[in-house]
């Protein structure tokens, strides 16, 4: 049974050389990356229900007991982030098929996005330090092909950036890493949690603030967010709502897990944590707000979410951290239904320039409407995800006496609703248009490619369900957040002691 | 010996970190190589002092393996990663003749349009922005 959680990797790495093999095939090779990605998915959903009733997965690579084997973990927080992602991943894929640009002109696309699933699974499921660098390396390594896929001017430039600095990255990783076995003999994290402890003063701080750095230039946290914006508009839409919707989050979810785990309770940098939130919201917004590409003013607004979450983290309680857990859910859909819908634009408008689109709502009703639900759910308007995510948030901060902070999480909500007017405004009311005065593309009953709106408007339905499942998502949350915070529980199940 | 070896990672170090700082890719490549040694030779130096095996009996002294075994495996993922910068860079050469990493242009341009705003302030209505861009569209197809 606890074997079982190895699949969720083994399994896309599987597909991948099977796609590679039936190369040759376009529909061969969609059967078996939709065929995995529906198995990761109903194996993931399975999982989440099993951990939140049977407790911690744990299970040992090679059967080697920890700490000396590569340990896999599926606590509750590992395991929701692993079914979203590959929910989020399967409609993404679907998407993709329908849109068929970088999809249908690619060999390489079907292998290098199962591998990048592959690894965004390993990261959420690995209980060893070093595995987790290799993860993430698995999963960038897809990520800079996937990035540069058409090799056209543009993305070869923006891929230029976004290589070097995750490389950098990754260097400092690799230097914490071997600061950490240097003090400690052990990458084990469970087996890290009691050592660190020990340590003496200066070297704990190093290494909690040297691991914020590393998992911030991924998350793109306030200092290191600038290559963000950058190298991601430029992307194949699939693509870009991929990395949108996970590849940071994979960072936040670093973020929580070694300030959680690794740094003792007395070494927490909360206070550090949420000036860099309330900044990250506040440059992120005004980015947005000053940009006049659909793309690019969601670009920003990954940055400005990304100050939510790590608010919550800073709060360093039960509710603060259960509040952050509900934000990155309701956040993975919601951003990459918005990025699938800004890919629509383009489609239909030609380009997604603001200033050179207009009156898609007269001409294509469902795709405004697809677009209106994740955009106020994003800013935080009642009925939607985003609200209760927010609430849970803002009231976490009040009881913990944080006014500054929860002050800005509210104005830069309001900043994020007239970002998203603006975009409402240019791209879905005037005068219908497209590109230099050109006609709207519309096709078919739904006016846009049939599989790539359903996609989208499946996410769209599944943030909507978030907010109606909020209560018990909540409550799972503040189990798994209660995990996080009384990391002596996963410490036994890894190490059974 | 070990304070020999601290000497070269910071060296290593320094040395990688001005090279990434340059604008020619090549250049980056080649930082991006050196920081890549710096890590490795210090996940090398975090093995320590020479010492008891760990499997097999009580015969000399062993170097401790795992480091090693880490070093190995991130110098593979380096090396593979710098391969990729390298036909990125070659990509590049061959899109533009050029390997200089250049600045985000939609930055540029929406610095640009914030100048013009001041400029022509009396001409509101002329979209000082689109016409920047129709311009660099029409210089790089």
């Amino acid at each position: 049974m606890n074997d079982l959680i190895i699949l969720p990797v083994a399994l896309p790495l599987l597909g991948a050389g099977v796609c590679i093999l039936v190369g040759r095939s376009r529909t061969a090779q969609r059967v078996v990356s939709i065929t995995t990605l529906v198995a990761v998915v109903v194996l993931s959903v399975w999982m989440v229900l099993d951990v939140d009733a049977n407790g911690t997965l744990v299970t040992q690579a090679g059967g080697w007991q920890a700490p000396i084997g590569i340990t896999l973990v599926a606590d509750r927080f590992a395991a929701m982030m692993l079914a979203i992602s590959a929910i989020v991943l399967l409609a993404v894929l679907v998407y993709a098929v329908g849109q068929r640009d970088a999809e249908g002109t690619h060999v390489g696309f079907h292998p290098v996005y199962l591998v990048l699933s592959a690894g965004v699974a390993s990261s959420f499921l690995t209980g060893d330090l070093f595995n987790l660098f290799v993860s993430f390396e698995v999963m960038l390594t897809a990520s800079y092909v996937l990035i540069t896929l058409g090799g056209t001017k543009a993305q070869v430039r923006a891929g230029m950036t976004y290589v070097v600095i995750s490389l950098l990255a990754s260097t400092l990783f690799l230097a914490a890493l071997a600061i950490t076995y240097m003090a400690t003999g052990t990458v084990n994290m469970a087996d890290l949690s009691g050592r660190i402890a020990e340590l003496p003063e200066g070297l704990r701080s190093a290494l909690g603030l040297l691991l914020i750095v590393v998992f911030g230039v991924k998350a793109a946290l306030f200092p290191l967010y600038f290559w963000l914006p950058d190298s991601y508009p430029t992307a194949p839409s699939p693509v870009t709502a991929v990395f949108a919707g996970l590849l940071t989050k994979v960072g936040v979810y670093a973020i929580i897990r070694s300030q959680t785990l690794l740094i003792p309770a007395a070494d927490r940098a909360g206070t550090v944590l949420l000036v860099v939130a309330a900044l990250t919201m506040l440059v992120g917004v005004f980015g947005a707000i000053s940009q006049n590409d659909v793309k690019r003013v969601l670009s920003f607004h990954i940055v400005s979410q990304i100050g939510y979450m790590i608010m919550g983290l800073g709060l360093f309680t039960i509710a603060g951290l259960a509040g952050a857990l509900l934000y990155i859910i309701h956040h993975i859909i919601v951003k990459t239904t918005l990025f699938l819908t800004a890919g629509l634009i383009e489609h239909t408008g030609r380009t997604g320039r603001l200033a050179r689109i207009g009156g898609i709502a007269r001409k294509l009703p469902i795709l405004a409407a697809v677009f209106l639900i994740p955009a106020l759910s994003l800013a935080g308007i009642p009925p939607f995800s985003g609200f209760v995510a927010k609430l849970a948030l803002v009231s976490a901060g009040l009881d913990a006496g944080e006014y500054v902070v929860v002050g800005i999480s509210l104005v830069v909500s309001l900043l994020t609703l007239f970002s998203m007017t603006k975009i409402w405004a240019g791209a879905f009311w005037g005068e219908s248009h497209g590109d230099d005065g050109q006609e709207l593309i519309v096709e078919g009953r739904l006016g846009t490619p049939r599989t790539m709106t359903l996609a989208t408007a499946s996410l769209a339905a599944l943030s909507i369900a978030i907010a109606i499942a909020s209560g018990p998502l909540y409550r799972f949350s503040e189990r798994a957040a209660e995990d996080l915070l009384h990391p002596a529980r996963y410490v036994m199940e890894v190490l059974g002691r | 010996m070990s304070l020999l070896l601290a000497f070269c990672t910071a060296t290593l170090f320094s040395l990688g970190t001005y090279l990434v700082l340059q604008r020619r890719l090549s250049r980056i490549v080649i930082g991006v190589g050196l920081l890549g040694h710096g890590a490795n030779l210090m996940l090398m130096l975090s093995a320590g002092e020479r010492g008891r095996p760990v499997f097999i009996g009580d015969e000399g002294d062993f170097t401790d393996p795992l480091p090693q075994a880490l070093a190995l495996t991130a110098i593979v993922i380096t090396f593979g990663v710098t391969i990729f910068l390298l036909a990125l860079a070659y990509r590049s050469w061959v899109v533009s003749h050029d390997d200089e990493v250049e600045d985000d242009v939609e930055d540029r341009l929406i610095a640009a349009r914030l100048e013009a705003d001041r400029a022509t302030e009396e001409n509101d209505d002329h979209d000082v922005y689109d016409d920047e861009h129709d311009q660099l569209d029409g210089v790089q197809p």
